[in-house]
């Protein structure tokens, strides 16, 4: 098949950018996007012209380091699906494309369609973690967690920091990682001599990122490719009321600190 | 050059706990004098930058890419082994020593794996703390699961993601320690080379991968924990960034690299299906617990697996070795497929596959179970072929996962160079010739969370913290080094471009020094990979300049090291005559066609020190003794 492809061209921070247009031909329906850019690449690179730059590693969907805008959609047209994994028979001939960066103030493009996202480190060296300095452990099955509240946390922790959440949320809101990393941890009993303070510390980080505020819009959820549910938007959001209210003090020092 | 292992004297039990007794202490006032340089962010680099902060040095860790989180462990499916015995099912500590000895053919020191299966059950408890997600049964304690082809149940899981949720436990220690001012994270920094001052580590010299700058850095040690060199073969199921570079360039510098040629091939991956593959993906092993491995008995046979009957199948791996059947060791099922293939028997356009059949295990346990077993593998598979494995049998062929060569350490994961260090895959590891399943992330997190807090203050304790400053000239010198090895690169401007030089290479490590290797052809693959590395430098395209942001410029650096890393698994592999492990000799086998060991003379760990550009490497040999387990042929049938 043959394809059309516009594509976002940005050559650092500073430059305007603009869209170009390339095309793909031949492109085998078994490829995935990322092997059909891999050639239309080598081909840039045969005329002498710079190929575009991605972002990407792993090629199995679990690392979270590619991800771009293709008509619209992060990640593309299949749900729960990365750019990597989805594949060239779910497009069709003559098909046109249109492939942009993610968009968001705390997202700027370092060039083409890749994103700094170190933002979301940020929010999670914010309180992201348990504290369980190396050696201080009890044995593993000192702590009974019960099966439900495993796999709940489990189902949060499928995060793969990836950052569709923020490019589909009209808000550019970091809500749903935020409200993943929040929730794993909550669920479980490790994680809760620190959950206020975790809950205010990040959500504080968050602010300061630039991320917009959710408004309970739901595109994240729909664009996640781990199927991450708004749920854990809810769970943060409570955790966050719940350690400003009775926690004021707690507010203070961690607000101090932030 | 003497290579001392260091591995305590005594009883094996006692080893690790009278090593770490023996070792000096830094004053907790003057740890944070020290720094220490922690490249990669992986299982191995990232508990290892987390633990050391927690300890108050002062830390720097380097990722190339643009989060510590999105290191190639994350990709990990299956699970981590741990001798808890909390299944009352016969493990133990010795057990899992016994068969990590075992299953590494031979080749593996035995205090090393003792000491890695001790660490094992602290590993567990260091993850549950941080609040890992196992897998759990109803009663709220921790599930298992037998991995591997492994007797009892010690494989701890979290789902099909075990290797992410272990990540991502290091990673937020590390962000922990970041956060309290005690690590300081360069993202997207790639190390070029190691600064060598008086003999000893003493800082590094890396990329900013978005400006293009070359910056040192210096510390009072470095450890490198870059993970595995799978890549040199074009097509692995690494992350298309792993790479050997840091490795390589220690070793050229004169860190000893040991067992090169000890790769690992695993049997379950999705075939190639096209000249644009860029990757290959692993389907995890535990499919081979209820799926059945098969291929025509007819040479030719092109009819759709469904019109095959029963008995025109041959479940070879059933027939071959009937008491282990599907679930024969790596190695071993991998070389299997080779050989039904070789006789044109493969299945799949290329006939590179064979079939891995659920229909029985379907019939059998009903389509739910399966689905709840493997649904998500399924899925992926799916998704990558378009085809339902519910109907129709994947298809598999084997494919590059891991390596088990690398920078040769002693016990304390000190290279031949003072003050570098080496852990995870990156090393020459506690695997031998051949890596038991679940595995590796019992090693990168025993060696970083577990090892190095211990033995880099021992070595720190005897050494001036800040000795030497980026000032000194021999920072200067690198730098100039590195630049004009990039330099050459941005201005061959040839006709091919890095991936096509890739591709041909891995073709020639994969056809030459893959599953299977022959006297004779590995001195023709010498020629090939040399005459391929000429061309390279004469006609490489690297487009772009070294001064902001270029993936080719970084991929061709990778692929000028991965020539030189290629010629020397070739030299390694010819070294050896005999074959062990994943190191298949066709030479040396015994009459129904299984590797033979040479005991006599091989058994020892091969360390090479460079030997120039086109200069003959040459090879140092670690003795190893078996005082616990007795060495025998491995027997599978
Ligand atoms: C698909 C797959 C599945 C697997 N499943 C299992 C399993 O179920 N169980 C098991 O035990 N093992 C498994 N393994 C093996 C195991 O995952 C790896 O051996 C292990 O995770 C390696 O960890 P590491 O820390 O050594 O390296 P990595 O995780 O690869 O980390 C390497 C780090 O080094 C950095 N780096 C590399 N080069 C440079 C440089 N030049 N400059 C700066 N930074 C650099 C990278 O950015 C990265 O942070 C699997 C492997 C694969 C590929
Ligand atoms: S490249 Fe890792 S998720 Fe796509």
């Amino acid at each position: 098949m043959n394809l059309k492809l516009n594509v976002w061209r940005q050559k650092n921070r500073t430059d305007k950018g603009r869209m170009e247009t390339y095309q793909a031909n031949n492109v085998n329906p078994d490829m995935s996007f990322l092997e059909m850019l891999d050639v239309v690449n080598e081909d840039l690179i045969a005329s002498g012209k710079d190929p575009i730059a991605f972002e990407h590693d792993c090629r199995e969907g679990i690392c979270g380091s590619c991800g771009f805008v293709v008509n619209g959609v992060a990640h593309g047209p299949e749900p729960e699906t990365t750019m990597c994994q989805l594949h060239m028979r779910h497009f069709k001939d003559g098909d046109e494309l249109f492939l942009e960066p993610w968009r968001a103030k705390a997202f700027p493009v370092i060039k083409d369609l890749i994103v700094d996202r170190s933002a979301f480190d940020r929010i999670i060296a914010a309180g992201g973690y348990v504290s369980a300095n190396t050696g201080s452990a009890p044995d593993g099955n000192a702590l009974q967690i019960p099966k439900e509240n495993a796999d709940r946390a489990m189902d949060a922790a499928a995060c793969i920091g990836c950052g569709a959440c923020v490019a589909a949320c009209p808000n550019a809101s970091a809500a749903l990682f935020t409200g993943a990393k929040i929730s794993h941890l909550g669920l479980l009993p490790q994680g809760q001599a620190e959950r206020s303070r975790r809950a205010l510390r990040m959500v504080a980080q968050f602010n300061e990122e630039l991320f917009g505020s959710c408004t309970n819009i739901g595109e994240c959820e729909a664009v996640c490719p781990k199927g991450i549910s708004i749920e854990v938007i809810a769970r943060m959001n409570r955790d966050y009321l719940a350690a400003a209210l009775t926690d004021r003090g707690a507010k203070k020092s961690a607000g101090g600190e932030a | 050059m003497v290579l001392d292992s260091k591995i305590p004297s005594g009883p094996i039990e006692q080893a690790w706990d009278s090593a770490k007794f023996n070792m000096k202490l830094v004053n907790p006032a003057n740890k944070r004098k020290y720094s220490v340089i922690v490249v990669g962010s992986g299982l191995a680099g990232g508990s290892a930058a987390a633990s050391l902060g927690e300890l108050g040095y002062n830390v720097k860790c380097f990722c190339f890419q643009d989060s510590p989180r999105r290191a190639h462990s994350i990709a990990a499916q299956g699970g981590i082994n741990a001798a808890k015995n909390y299944q009352n099912d016969g493990d133990s500590i010795y057990r899992l020593f016994y068969d990590t000895v075992k299953g590494g053919d031979f080749r593996a020191r035995e205090g090393n794996v003792y000491r890695l299966a001790q660490n094992s059950v602290h590993i567990i408890d260091q993850c549950v703390a941080q609040g890992v997600p196992f897998a759990r049964e109803y009663s709220g304690l921790l599930a298992n699961r037998s991995f591997g082809g492994a007797q009892v149940s010690r494989t701890f899981y979290a789902k099909g993601q075990t290797g992410q949720q272990l990540l991502l436990g290091a990673y937020q220690a590390l962000e922990a320690q970041i956060d309290a001012g005690r690590v300081k994270m360069y993202p997207r920094t790639e190390m070029l080379d190691l600064v060598v001052v008086d003999g000893k580590a003493r800082g590094i010299v890396t990329r900013d991968l978005v400006t293009g700058k070359l910056e040192s850095h210096a510390a009072d040690a470095v450890i490198l924990a870059t993970g595995g060199y799978g890549n040199v073969y074009y097509l692995s199921t690494n992350a298309k960034g792993s790479n050997c570079t840091a490795i390589w360039r220690a070793h050229k510098r004169g860190a000893l690299f040991g067992n090169p040629c000890f790769t690992q091939i695993h049997p379950t991956c999705i075939p190639v299906s096209g000249d644009y593959q860029s990757k290959l993906t692993l389907m995890s092993e535990s499919l081979r617990n209820d799926g059945r491995i098969w291929v025509p008995k007819q040479v030719g046979d092109k009819r759709n697996p469904s019109a095959i009957p029963e008995n025109e199948r041959d479940y070879y791996l059933e027939r071959r070795y009937p008491s282990f059947g599907n679930l024969v060791p790596r190695d071993v099922a991998s070389r299997a497929a080779k050989a039904v293939c070789d006789e044109g028997r493969g299945v799949g356009e290329t006939g590179l596959g064979v079939y891995l059949d659920f229909g029985a295990s379907i019939q059998r346990l009903g389509k739910s179970t399966i689905e709840e077993r493997y649904g998500n593998l399924f899925d992926m598979y799916a998704r990558i072929t378009g085809e339902n494995p519910y109907e129709t049998p994947m298809r598999i062929y084997p494919a590059i996962h891991y390596t088990m060569g690398g920078l040769w350490v002693d016990y304390e994961l000190q290279s031949t160079i003072p003050g570098l260090f080496v852990a995870g895959e990156a090393n020459f590891s506690d695997h031998g010739a051949n890596r038991l399943g679940a595995s590796a992330l019992m090693q990168g997190l025993s060696d970083g969370y577990f090892i190095l807090p211990y033995t880099i203050g021992n070595y720190l304790a005897s050494t001036k913290p800040g000795a030497v400053t980026t000032d000194h000239p021999a920072f200067s010198q690198v730098t100039k080094e590195v630049a004009d090895m990039q330099n050459r690169l941005l201005s061959i401007k040839g006709k091919r471009t890095v991936t096509s030089f890739h591709r041909e290479l891995g073709k020639i490590i994969w056809d030459y020094c893959g599953m299977s290797r022959q006297g004779d052809s590995l001195k023709v693959a010498i020629q090939k990979v040399r005459a391929l590395r000429e061309e390279f430098w004469r006609d490489v395209n690297v487009p772009g300049s070294g001064d902001d942001l270029n993936q080719q410029l970084e991929v061709a650096t990778r692929v000028a090291d991965f020539f030189e890393l290629g010629e020397l698994m070739c030299i390694d592999a010819l070294d050896r005559n005999e074959s062990c492990g994943g190191h298949f000799r066709e030479e040396y086998q015994t009459e129904e066609g299984e590797a033979m060991r040479n005991d006599e003379e091989y058994s020892y760990v091969a360390a090479w020190e460079y030997g120039g550009y086109n200069g003959q490497p040459k090879l140092y040999k670690e003795p190893l003794n078996f005082n616990y387990v007795h060495p025998s042929q491995r027997s599978y049938k």
